[in-house]
């Protein structure tokens, strides 16, 4: 395996935890946004409060990592896709910035009239994020971002790949979050609001599986290239995802919220790996391989000695804040508090 | 004609891209609003550690209130720290494709290093936020400690990038291609040291001015208690340091300017021609080709610029006009850097000399005046600091390699992209200013751990509040 792919799938790495745990802090703006009035979705907005508290800045750091993995590892295509896709990225920028700003500054909000304003904002621009970087992820895997750059403005990504790419990136974030805060729910003991979340995320992932799976059928024809290699190598992949997708419906349908959460996760996970196994090996489809993207080779060493500094000490460090914050000292704390 | 277009016709250069004024204006706008809570990011947690563990060691009731509500406030300062810090990564593909599609390779190693001090940090700040009463009290406080350790090995990374604009090394241009590509020796430059140093101890600065400042407010209206005064002192020891060792850091890397820059340290110095011994030019301003209204002192600005009262500094006519940075600018910019940077190591010498006579300032209206304006002017120093270095490499993004002009976007877009960032940046800072000094209201009044207004507990109060 050569020097490139290595990093690539480095870098894919960090796209997939962006995907699972990044996605599931936007995921929670879902849940915030259909929480209800102040009075009624005050106990499910303070769960998501305590719940992705703790985590959502070290979780955005994946994206920091995939985009400095990128314009470092393979510089050209990087600048050929923000060349290409500024509009989607940009929008994605806005609601990253008005997420995290608008969730720390709801938090700690004076009066529940600039609560409300700012948990509009937070809940509205968790919904922006996932969508738009899905349309881009569609863009460059249905071949629409020229290796030049500056490719076309609005087609790039307003194409069938790209709205479905953004849904389900949309729909497994908010998926994933359903899983997570249903567990943290019942974990701290709000059994009310378990059984509300649960119903709800029992539909999310009704919802995500069918725009999933729908998805191939435009695919087809909008990105043969992608959708050859998807309903080929990757199609075991689709398969695992299905059936861990049905698993997480039964564990939430029977209450096993803990095990749900590893099903729901292992059902996002395979929708992302089979993008990734589909689209391999370009980095740009249809338009630049991998070993052709790919910058100085001293470079990719040095990128290598970044990652294995990335898997010795953030791996653990982040395994020690999950800890905790599932730990049951953490969680009575919340509960007394 | 469109607005974009009519905006970039009027701007822009004839022969420049499209993209390259709102380019420019928007990095600035992003790189200027978020050094900022940078500067809190790399120098508040080690203050932080200062009082959390007076407050655990000595079993200081004060010091550990002041380490609980600088906790919040770094809760907020942090979040829009990240974000912007993230515009900043979109930024580089999407504002210079042309420096990003060339040289990543290059100068993008030091960046995957920063991505690894920023986990840390935000992996160590999560824990730490959340971590109170919920972890031994020893435990939680050394969680501090590898956010203070991030912040000076992402300031050095970061830095790192910069100090290769200025002095590029690491790769050969071969027929037009990047080649002999060494990214070690790239973000090992021979300038990343003496400018990592410089901003590091910025940062100190300016976090150490502001705070100081904040508490030096609360005493000016009345509030003289322990609480004020340490919350005085200990940033404002840091910034005591900082600010007399910033003037000799400041100097040694100005030595190296004329080395290595002379159209940069001309367009400081306003030297339009060489002169021996060159004079200190006080203000200023450049119109066609003439020198207005500046202050000259002999011999002096040899001794500034080149450590000796008769080397010369080259002027700007020893420079290809095509080659030269907009010189009003970065004079201006770095005279106030210079003189504000001047202002408050002799401020903090004065108070710290009063102190040893047995005098304490905090008790004079003039000083603590004086302490709440030092935060403003450090953050003022260090903007003009960075606009003096950014504007004097002009027109090179890469020194002598790369120009500004072909690095920017060929976007005319970018005009709608300045004006989104001009919204959310005012949207941003007046929401956080709102809740800060929210904040700051509750804790006057007596409240210490704010809750949330949604939460079950404060739903009354919130409610009647509402009404």
């Amino acid at each position: 395996m050569s020097l490139a792919v290595i990093v690539a799938i480095a870098m894919f790495a960090g796209i997939l935890l962006y995907a699972l745990f990044g996605g599931a802090d936007f995921g929670s703006g879902f849940f915030d946004l259909t929480a209800g009035g102040s009075e009624r979705g005050g106990e499910l907005r303070v769960l998501i409060d305590h719940s992705i508290g703790p985590v959502w800045e070290a979780n955005h750091v994946w994206l920091i990592y995939i985009l400095v993995i990128w314009w470092t590892g393979f510089p050209e295509t990087f600048a050929a896709a923000t060349t290409t896709l500024t509009l989607p990225l940009a929008l994605a920028l806005v609601g990253i910035v008005l997420r995290g700003a608008s969730f720390a500054f709801r938090k700690y909000s004076a009066t529940l009239a600039q609560a409300r304003l700012f948990g509009a904002v937070f809940a509205g621009s968790s919904l922006i994020t996932p969508f738009f970087l899905g349309a881009a992820a569609g863009a460059v895997a249905s071949g629409r971002v020229p290796a030049q750059g500056n490719g076309d403005q609005l087609g790039s990504w307003l194409n069938p790949t790209s709205l479905f790419g953004g849904l389900i990136a949309v729909g497994t974030c908010a998926f994933l979050a359903g899983a997570f805060l249903t567990a943290d729910a019942s974990r701290s003991r709000h059994d009310a609001l378990a059984e509300v979340l649960r119903i709800r995320t029992i539909g999310v992932g009704i919802a995500t599986g069918i725009v999933v799976f729908a998805a191939l059928i435009p695919i087809r024809n909008d990105s043969p290239t992608l959708s050859d290699r998807l309903l080929g190598p990757a199609a075991p992949l689709i398969v695992i995802s299905a059936a861990a997708g049905l698993a997480t419906l039964v564990m939430l349908h029977r209450r096993s919220y803990s095990s749900a959460r590893f099903a729901a996760v292992a059902a996002v996970a395979s929708v992302v790996i089979g993008w990734g196994v589909a689209q391999y090996p370009w980095m740009l489809v249809d338009e630049v391989r991998i070993a052709d993207a790919a910058g100085a080779p001293a470079t990719l060493a040095g990128l290598l000695v970044v990652v294995a500094l990335a898997v010795v000490l953030v791996v653990p460090a982040l395994g020690y804040l999950f800890w905790l914050t599932q730990s049951d000292r953490w969680t009575d704390a919340e509960h007394a508090a | 004609m469109d607005f974009t277009g009519v905006v970039s016709q009027l701007m822009a250069a004839s022969d420049a891209p499209p993209g390259l004024l709102p380019a420019r204006e928007q990095m600035a706008l992003s790189l200027g609003w978020h050094i900022i809570l940078a500067c809190f990011g790399v120098a508040f947690p080690t203050m932080i550690y200062v009082v959390h563990r007076r407050g655990i060691v000595r079993d200081d009731p004060v010091a550990l209130g002041l380490a609980k509500r600088w906790a919040k406030i770094s809760a907020v300062l942090f979040a829009i720290g990240a974000v912007s810090g993230t515009v900043l990564s979109f930024e580089m593909g999407i504002l210079w494709p042309g420096l990003m599609g060339r040289f990543g390779d290059v100068l993008g190693l030091p960046f995957a290093f920063e991505g690894l001090s920023f986990f840390i940090e935000a992996i160590f700040l999560g824990i730490y936020l959340y971590g109170w009463d919920r972890m031994p009290a020893r435990l939680h406080l050394a969680m501090l400690i590898p956010m203070a350790a991030a912040g000076v090995f992402g300031t050095f990374f970061v830095v790192s990038v910069n100090a290769w604009m200025n002095n590029p090394t690491g790769f050969r241009i071969v027929d037009g291609e990047v080649t002999d590509v060494n990214p070690w020796q790239a973000m090992f430059n021979d300038g990343v040291w003496l400018q990592f140093a410089h901003m590091w101890v910025a940062a100190f600065m300016v976090v150490g001015f502001v705070v100081s400042g904040v508490y030096a407010a609360g005493m000016l209206r009345g509030r003289v208690d322990a609480h004020h005064r340490l919350g005085f002192t200990v940033p404002f020891v840091f910034a005591t340091v900082a600010a007399l060792v910033q003037p000799l850091i400041g100097h040694v890397l100005g030595l190296r300017v004329g080395n290595t820059q002379p159209a940069k340290l001309a367009a400081f110095e306003l030297a339009t021609t060489t002169e021996q011994p060159a004079p200190l030019r006080l203000g200023g301003v450049l119109i066609d080709g003439k020198v207005y209204g500046a202050i000259d002192i002999p011999m002096i600005g040899s001794l500034i610029a080149r450590n000796s009262f008769d080397k010369p500094v080259p002027g700007l006519d020893t420079i290809p006009v095509a080659d030269q940075p907009p010189v009003n600018i970065t004079h201006l910019a770095f005279q106030s850097m210079v003189g504000i940077g001047t202002l408050l190591a002799v401020a903090v010498v004065v108070f710290w000399l009063a102190r040893w006579r047995g005098h304490d300032l905090l008790s004079k209206r003039w000083f603590l005046r004086g302490a709440v304006i030092a935060g403003p002017l450090a953050i003022i120093a260090m903007e003009a600091g960075w606009i003096a270095t950014e504007v004097g490499r002009q027109p090179w993004i890469v020194w002598q390699v790369l120009r500004t002009s072909d690095a920017a976007s060929q976007s005319a877009g970018l005009w709608w992209s300045l004006a989104a960032a001009v919204v959310v940046y005012v949207g941003m800072t007046i929401g956080a200013t709102v809740v800060l000094r929210s904040m700051a209201r509750r804790w006057r009044a007596g409240e210490e751990d704010l809750p949330t207004p949604y939460g079950p507990r404060s739903a009354p109060v919130d409610e009647a509040a509402g009404r």
